[in-house]
């Protein structure tokens, strides 16, 4: 079996060579890196514009977005038949590609959000530095805590008034470099797709920017979920441990504060929502007017075939309805909760309903492949472009979110 | 530069010195901008000698005529004159020393792949005598009637069955068919469709 | 203070100074008269296929696959010959069973999943045999499209790829518009065809031109006014193939209509 035929189902007339070459991993490398670029201009919207309600879930969204970095580089090293030469992206980048951009793009916004976390946390990493200094006879476990607190320090220990203004100061400008660099990250994702005129789907202006305001979409609503998710957590803890810990704020207190953190930020949500679905209206509805040589077959494919996985899912289930539920007055955390499940839902869709769609027809425009998506492993390969392979990516961040938030603490200001 | 809020930039630099160091280690040294330019032309050119390299299996019917005169002139004589010996023979390779001798590809198959009879006038298939192999003769080798290098001979002898003549390949043994090489009348319309 | 008089004189003369470096460079650049003076007469690969003599044998896939170590039982071809019935009803059936390397034996249709469509020879009213492979572009964009530049075009128009230096992403393979490109299975790099790059720059023809008996296939240098190819291409009405997405194809095809894809 050559790679892409134990997955493809052909039917009519494709290209001998043709099968589905780029699978659920490409599907989840645009959906990961969306969520990075999304959870930072969120942060920002806080660290540059100023919007005091964010505060609680800008560091939050910071450090999240961090965690997703080295995810959105896994999807790719599961998908690349030579992943040990990953590295040459960095090294003989062809820039006539958009892949290339990928090695700059990336390095530069990791040392971005890098950059600015060192900022937000170095008082943290001073204090826990000289806390684990003072001990005396250090365990093993606390000598290891100190050499890396002190690493991260980067030797600046200055943690006066004047020193941490300044240090508020280089967030600032970091986050307001950041925007764009972020937009850029996952506008060339976009790029890569709407730049080959060899797919009569993807050729359109209009990628990138459906790919930016898709993913800003999808940061929020993580970051809406996952906060939601992590203040049930506290709140649970606050309520068990309320005896042994007095000054612990209470239940209600954080429930009263989340609710403003939700409310405020699903306006947000909604703003990008409108204009995700707008463009995507828009290339639909100009595609159908045309009627290029390519819409017979993108006819087929949209409107019959894929109909379900278009109309029903990603623009049912995936905006009009977490649009309702949003604008719905009275709006409950566990409403925002479940719309933003749903929004992540639709955004997932959209980079399959793109990726996968874009292959479901032939470039001969006269024969359709159908995508087998491997569910059970059988052999490496069907591991790392299946199901299992797309759980993986999925979950990593949250393992490195939990690892993350033992050096850098997301909720040790708020309270 | 005293102020610590440049720290990360030094962190930064030092990483930047990383990839360049690596750069230098990992990337072929004759690696850049190639006759067509960046776009088009950016790569190793040691490359294009390594596929220049490549050995080469086919080495076409004048290679072959080189030991196989008789034969090499009989199939040019005959209507199969354009056909290449490796079609039916395989590639050459380094033959006479490696392989020693090629096989005889008699698979009913084979013949077919033009002589399946197909009705399409407006291409030259159309112009090909052919015969339907699901009813045409299917137990027998085709070379049992018809002599490939030459379709106006007879094939091998009805006498000498349809059991596979020992493949050598040389020209030695590929007997004569019993009936002698006299050239015979066009084959019958009977089997065209 | 300068005068008027002396400005202008000054600048004339500073914009005269440097105009001249830079139209030396424009007039002698070097590494171009060095390439001139080393090639003699540039070659620039091409290809002509005709369409009504192909019938459709797939000798040339066979001895394609041979030649360039493709596995035999591998779905992935460099080269194919796609067959095109159109019927009276103005339907148009395409296939191209394995890439028909065992040839077409089967007047039925190929329609994919094990299912084959019956054709009646009355109903015929065209059918061809359209031989495929890598056109060679002038613009190829599955050399633009190569994140790392493992495929590249040689000056004398063959793309070529780096096994290498490839990492497999397979963008080239999305960037083709004609389908040719594909993953190899044993060295898992991008693979097409490239004109038998190794038997052309010794001067001998591509395997699925021997291969072929009758003449379908032919190669040229269309830098060669004298070669017969290039004169079939400047005289006789060629067409290439999907001209508008600008790849500018080096295979020229006689007999092409427009039912092929």
């Amino acid at each position: 079996m050559v790679h892409g035929e134990a997955w493809t189902v052909k039917e009519f007339f494709t290209y001998p060579n043709e099968y589905i070459y780029w699978t659920i991993q490409i599907v989840m490398y645009p959906f990961m890196t969306g969520l990075v670029a999304g959870a930072f201009v969120l942060s920002s919207l806080y660290h540059v514009f100023n919007v005091k309600e964010l505060k609680g879930i800008a560091r939050f969204s910071l450090v999240f977005s961090f965690a997703l970095l080295p995810v959105a580089m896994l999807p790719l090293m599961l998908h690349l038949q030579q992943p040990q030469r990953g590295i040459e992206v960095m090294m003989t980048p062809h820039f006539t590609s958009a892949i290339a951009a990928f090695g700059i793009v990336f390095s530069t916004y990791g040392m971005i959000v890098a950059s600015e976390l060192w900022f937000v946390y170095r008082k943290h990493f001073v204090e826990e530095a000289l806390k684990f200094r003072a001990i005396e006879e250090r365990s093993l476990g606390e000598h290891l805590a100190h050499l890396l607190f002190s690493a991260l320090t980067l030797g600046a220990y200055d943690v006066s008034h004047e020193a941490l203004e300044a240090d508020e100061r280089a967030v600032k400008k970091l986050a307001a470099c950041g925007i764009p660099v972020a937009c850029f990250l996952h506008g060339y994702a976009g790029f890569i797709f709407g730049s080959v005129k060899a797919n009569a789907l993807w050729m359109t202006p209009l990628m990138p920017v459906i790919f930016i305001c898709s993913a800003v979409v999808s940061g929020i609503a993580l970051c809406l979920l996952a906060y939601i998710v992590t203040m049930e957590i506290r709140k649970l803890l606050a309520a068990r441990k309320k005896a042994q810990y007095p000054n612990l704020p209470s239940p209600e207190e954080l429930k009263s504060a989340e609710t403003h953190v939700v409310t405020m930020t699903s306006k947000y949500l909604l703003i990008f929502m409108v204009a995700a679905i707008t463009l995507e209206l828009l290339d639909l509805i100009f595609r159908g007017y045309t009627a290029m040589k390519s819409w017979d077959i993108l006819r087929n494919v949209i409107y019959h075939r894929d109909f379900i996985n278009i109309f029903v899912i990603q623009y049912g289930c995936g905006n009009v309805l977490p649009f309702i539920m949003f604008l719905v007055p009275g709006l409950t955390v566990r409403r925002a909760a479940l719309g933003s499940a749903l929004v992540l839902l639709g955004v997932f869709m959209m980079r399959w309903n793109v990726v996968i769609g874009g292959q479901a027809f032939s470039s001969s425009l006269s024969g359709f492949m159908h995508y087998v998506m491997p569910i059970w492993p059988d052999d490496m390969e069907s591991y790392k472009e299946g199901l299992f392979g797309a759980l993986t990516v999925g979950i990593v961040p949250f393992v490195l979110f939990y690892l993350i938030n033992k050096v850098m603490p997301v909720f040790k200001d708020t309270h | 530069m005293k102020s610590h809020v440049w720290r990360p930039l030094y962190v930064v630099l030092l990483i930047i010195g990383a990839v360049l160091v690596v750069r230098k280690i990992m990337v072929p040294s004759d690696f850049g901008i190639g006759a067509r330019g960046y776009m088009y032309g950016w790569h190793r050119p040691s490359n294009e000698e390594q596929w220049k390299e490549v050995k080469v299996k086919y080495r076409t019917a004048e290679y072959c005529k080189e030991c196989h005169k008789d034969k090499y002139v009989e199939i040019k004589q005959s209507p199969h004159a354009n056909i290449n010996c490796e079609n039916c023979h395989g590639p050459a390779l380094g033959h006479p020393d490696d392989p020693k001798s090629l096989t005889i590809n008699r698979n009913r198959e084979l013949c077919a792949r033009c002589h399946f009879r197909l009705e399409y006038p407006t291409s030259g298939r159309g112009h090909i005598r052919g015969i339907d192999p699901k009813t045409h003769h299917p137990e027998l080798e085709c070379v049992t009637c018809h002599w490939p290098h030459d379709p106006r001979k007879a094939g091998h002898a009805p006498s000498k069955s349809a059991a596979a003549t020992p493949e050598t390949g040389t020209g030695r043994l590929s007997a004569s068919p019993a009936t002698g090489p006299t050239t015979r009348e066009r084959r019958g319309a009977h089997d065209i469709a | 203070m300068i005068s008027r008089r002396n400005f202008c004189k000054k600048s004339l003369l500073i914009a005269g100074g440097l105009s001249i470096p830079l139209a030396a460079l424009e007039l002698f650049d070097p590494k171009r008269l060095l390439a001139e003076k080393a090639d003699g007469k540039k070659t620039r690969w091409v290809f002509l296929v005709d369409t009504h003599k192909c019938v459709g044998c797939g000798f040339c896939v066979k001895g394609c696959k041979t030649e360039n170590e493709i596995p035999y039982d591998a779905n992935v071809t460099r080269t194919w010959v796609e067959r095109y019935v159109i019927t009276r009803d103005g339907q148009t059936h395409i296939d191209s069973p394995k890439g028909a390397r065992d040839g077409f034996e089967d007047s039925r249709i190929d329609i994919g999943e094990g299912k084959f469509q019956e054709i009646k020879n009355e109903d015929i009213d065209k059918a061809f045999f359209v031989p495929k492979l890598c056109n060679q572009c002038d613009n190829p964009p599955c050399v633009q499209v190569c994140p790392v530049g493992a495929t590249y075009q040689t000056a004398d128009g063959v793309v070529l790829v780096d096994r290498s230096w490839c990492i497999g992403c397979g963008y080239c393979v999305m960037g083709c518009p004609y389908g040719v490109r594909f993953f190899h299975p044993v060295y898992h790099t991008a693979e097409k065809c490239n004109f038998c790059y190794h038997r052309i720059s010794k001067g001998m023809n591509t395997a699925c031109i021997d291969a072929c008996a009758f003449g379908a296939r032919r190669i040229g240098n269309i830098r060669d006014p004298d070669d017969p190819v290039t004169k079939v291409i400047m005289t006789e009405r060629v067409n290439v193939l999907k001209e508008e997405y600008g790849t500018t194809p080096q295979v020229f095809y006689l007999g092409l209509t427009k039912e092929v894809k």
